[in-house]
């Protein structure tokens, strides 16, 4: 593996598969213990910096870590010095400084987590980044697909919606895609990036054309704010054209699963009924991004100290 | 003042004469000259060109000396062998008024080292919607021009005819930085593949491509000239061309970034790499080379744009676009021009010298190198190769794109009406 966890594909297919094996070797682990604590990075420290609002990936990757036995630092952009303006860079030279072996960092500007990694001297995971990255988002939801369907090879992902600012959606392409799956993303041209047809995706507008021929129905947060800037008419039209609702679930294969990674729209890109349903996996995802996240921080600080 | 007598230099990569430089002026050109007194220039191989005109340079004075001086500039200039450069007009304050113009005006005088030739600003305080006072700094000592918003858009159509018409009472041009700013909000980077896949919001080459398209029209409409800061596009290319043959007064300039680099460099996400407009495709620097070659595109402009450490030692999107290029330009155009065939040294000398100095209406630059003619001359030598480090820059900012790049070529003298400002490659003052 390479030292930082910066996008999907610094991960080739032996990388990612190490990755959903290990978290799943640690789910069995923790199963049935009364200490869910494992003494692994004992002594590390594992700095969490979020310069974004993010509670739930946050509070994943701070729980991931103190199974781990980490020492974990939450460095949050609110009440700290960058609010005062701290330059990235100033921030990083800090962190050196106080010894954090691995950096959490959620940026909303990309490739905010590149830069990082050219200051620091620990291993950098991306946690979010602009409309860039979300590589262990990737990770999580191909451990839930692989757990629920048994594999990953040849299976049909459907991803829909806002994909022009998701980072979501850009580290499931490339991720899946590394690991054998099909992927189809379908949303209105206008939320599909210019160059798009570059990804290894198909890529369509018509959702009911695609649905019965998904494994994997991945439904991306549709910000309503979008239609302000012409992206589509209204929050209703884009809920009809692009929703998935009780009757568009009922197009897909019996063992189809539908997938969120939060927070969700109900009633805006899913329907309460969809998301409380059986195929629905998203309570799932989170309890496996706490599992998927304890195994890269172990890849990636696990070894001896340097 | 001494005199300077240049011994065994090509002009144009001609045939070897000696050049005789006596009060400011070329005096005599020929074989074995000899002149009692003149101090003696060894320009055994190099090649002589005209001094090299700048049409686009930032040169951060007033307002950002952190970044850079008209003085520090000037010498980045100089060194890079230019005799002249025209000083863009988004200074703070800006340069809308005849007092800012002549102030900078003022300072070039006083470095001493390249004319320093202010651009007035199209608008008040380059806000697109009133013009400013362009008759009066016409009229200053400053002697203006040229007239840009650079760094913004003059992108109110009206306004923009209004502009072009206006500054044709005193030979003026409007210098359109063309980007349609409704399709560019929060733009980052070229729109295409890496962008999509960067995540960084794309900068279309439609929103270039229809100002220039929409501005030539406004041109030939009102028989005006229009001259284009850093075409970046392929597409840009063609609508020159076609404005070209229907013989409107058209102009443009390429930077020496557009000629070498391309979007490639984003993938880095480091922010020296960072400009406005944004580095593009292949195919663009491929079309822009032979635009260049064809004379579709006038000039090689610098676009030369210092920035302090900390306003682009920082994210992509928060840190400020522009690179510099005084001290590289030659080098890029040897590199992407001349070593390929695509232009003679009279073709340099043409696109970095003569077009600019006439785009600008200078006296004195830009003119052939014969007896009687002023002494703006620079000495190239253009085999040795050398890596960029930008510390051993004159510039006072350290942002180059061409960092730990060997490119051919070194300006080894430069003389401004007769006095060297570069000798043996370093710079007098």
């Amino acid at each position: 593996m390479k030292r930082h966890l910066l996008e999907a594909a610094d991960l080739d297919r032996d990388d990612a598969t190490l990755v959903l094996d290990t978290a799943a070797q640690i789910e069995q682990a923790l199963a049935g213990r009364e200490v869910k604590k494992l003494p692994t990075l004992r002594g590390r420290t594992v700095v969490n910096l979020f310069y974004e609002d993010s509670t739930r990936t946050r509070i994943s990757f701070e729980l991931a870590a103190k199974r781990l036995s980490a020492d974990v630092i939450n460095f949050s952009a609110k009440g700290s010095s960058v609010s005062k303006g701290e330059s990235l860079k100033d921030t990083a030279l800090t962190l050196e400084a106080m010894g954090a072996d691995g950096v959490v960092v959620r940026h909303s500007a990309s490739g905010a987590p590149h830069r990082l990694a050219s200051w620091v001297k620990g291993s950098v995971v991306n946690a979010g980044d602009g409309t860039h990255e979300h590589p262990t988002q990737a990770l999580l939801d191909a451990y839930t697909i692989r757990h629920r369907l048994g594999r990953l090879e040849g299976v049909r992902v459907t991803i829909v919606g806002d994909v022009l600012h998701s980072r979501v959606a850009r580290s499931n392409v490339r991720l899946l895609h590394t690991l054998g799956a099909e992927v189809t993303l379908v949303a209105p041209p206008t939320l599909l990036p210019v160059g798009v047809g570059s990804w290894p995706a198909e890529v369509g507008y018509d959702l009911d054309a695609v649905l019965p021929k998904s494994d994997v129905v991945m439904m991306l947060r549709v910000q309503g704010e979008r239609m302000n800037a012409s992206f589509f008419p209204s929050a209703r039209e884009y809920s009809r054209r692009y929703g998935l609702d009780a009757r568009r679930m009922a197009a897909l294969p019996d063992d189809a699963i539908v997938m969120h990674p939060g927070p969700m729209n109900r009633g805006m890109e899913i329907a309460a009924e969809v998301a409380d349903s059986v195929r629905s996996t998203i309570v799932e995802q989170v309890a496996n991004g706490v599992s998927t996240r304890m195994a890269v921080l172990y890849l990636l600080l696990g070894g001896s100290p340097q | 003042m001494t005199n300077y007598l240049i011994k065994g230099a090509k002009p144009l990569g001609g045939d070897a004469v000696d050049i005789l430089v006596k009060d400011g002026r070329i005096a005599a050109i020929g074989d074995s000259l000899s002149a009692t007194g003149a101090e003696v220039v060894e320009a055994d191989g190099l090649i002589a060109l005209p001094g090299l005109v700048d049409l686009h340079t930032h040169l951060r004075e007033p307002g950002r000396e952190d970044a850079e001086t008209v003085e520090t500039g000037s010498r980045a200039a100089a060194l890079g062998g230019f005799t002249a450069v025209h000083a863009m007009a988004n200074t703070d304050p800006v340069a809308d008024t005849a007092g800012v113009v002549e102030q900078v005006w003022r300072l070039g005088q006083e470095a001493g080292l390249v004319d320093v030739v202010p651009v007035g600003a199209v608008t008040v305080g380059l806000a697109g919607e009133r013009l400013a006072e362009l008759g009066a700094m016409a009229d200053s000592a400053a002697r203006v021009r040229v007239f840009s918003d650079d760094g913004h858009c003059v992108s109110d159509p009206a306004l923009m005819r209004r502009a072009l018409e206006y500054v044709k009472a005193f030979d003026g041009v409007v210098a359109q930085h063309a980007e349609e700013p409704r399709l560019t909000v929060g733009a980052q980077m070229h729109e295409g593949d890496r962008s999509a896949r960067l995540g960084l919001t794309g900068w279309p080459a439609a929103a270039e491509e229809a100002i220039i398209a929409r501005d030539v029209l406004l041109a030939e409409h009102v028989g005006a000239r229009l001259h284009v800061c850093h075409v970046s596009t392929a597409g840009s290319v063609e609508i020159l061309r076609w404005a070209k043959s229907r013989g409107v007064q058209v102009t443009a300039e390429v930077t020496p970034h557009h000629l070498m680099l391309t979007d490639e460099c984003a993938e880095s996400y480091d922010p020296v790499f960072k400009v406005n407009p944004p580095l593009r495709t292949d195919v663009d620097v491929v079309a822009l080379r032979l635009g260049l070659a064809d004379g579709t595109i006038d000039a090689v402009g610098t676009d030369h744009a210092p920035h302090a450490v900390e306003d682009k030692e920082s994210e992509w999107a928060s840190a400020r676009p522009g690179m510099l290029g005084l001290e590289q330009a030659l080098s890029v155009v040897i590199e992407t021009m001349v070593e390929p065939g695509r232009l003679d040294w009279a073709g340099v000398a043409d696109r970095m010298s003569v077009r600019p100095a006439a785009i600008g209406r200078l006296d004195g630059h830009g003119r052939p190198i014969a007896p009687g003619e002023p002494a703006n001359l620079v000495l190239v030598d253009p085999t040795t190769r050398s890596t960029v480090d930008p510390a051993a820059l004159a510039s006072r900012s350290r942002n180059s794109p061409y960092a730990g790049r060997e490119l051919p070529g070194r300006v080894v003298a430069t003389f401004l009406r007769g006095t060297p400002t570069v000798l043996d490659g370093k710079a007098v003052k």
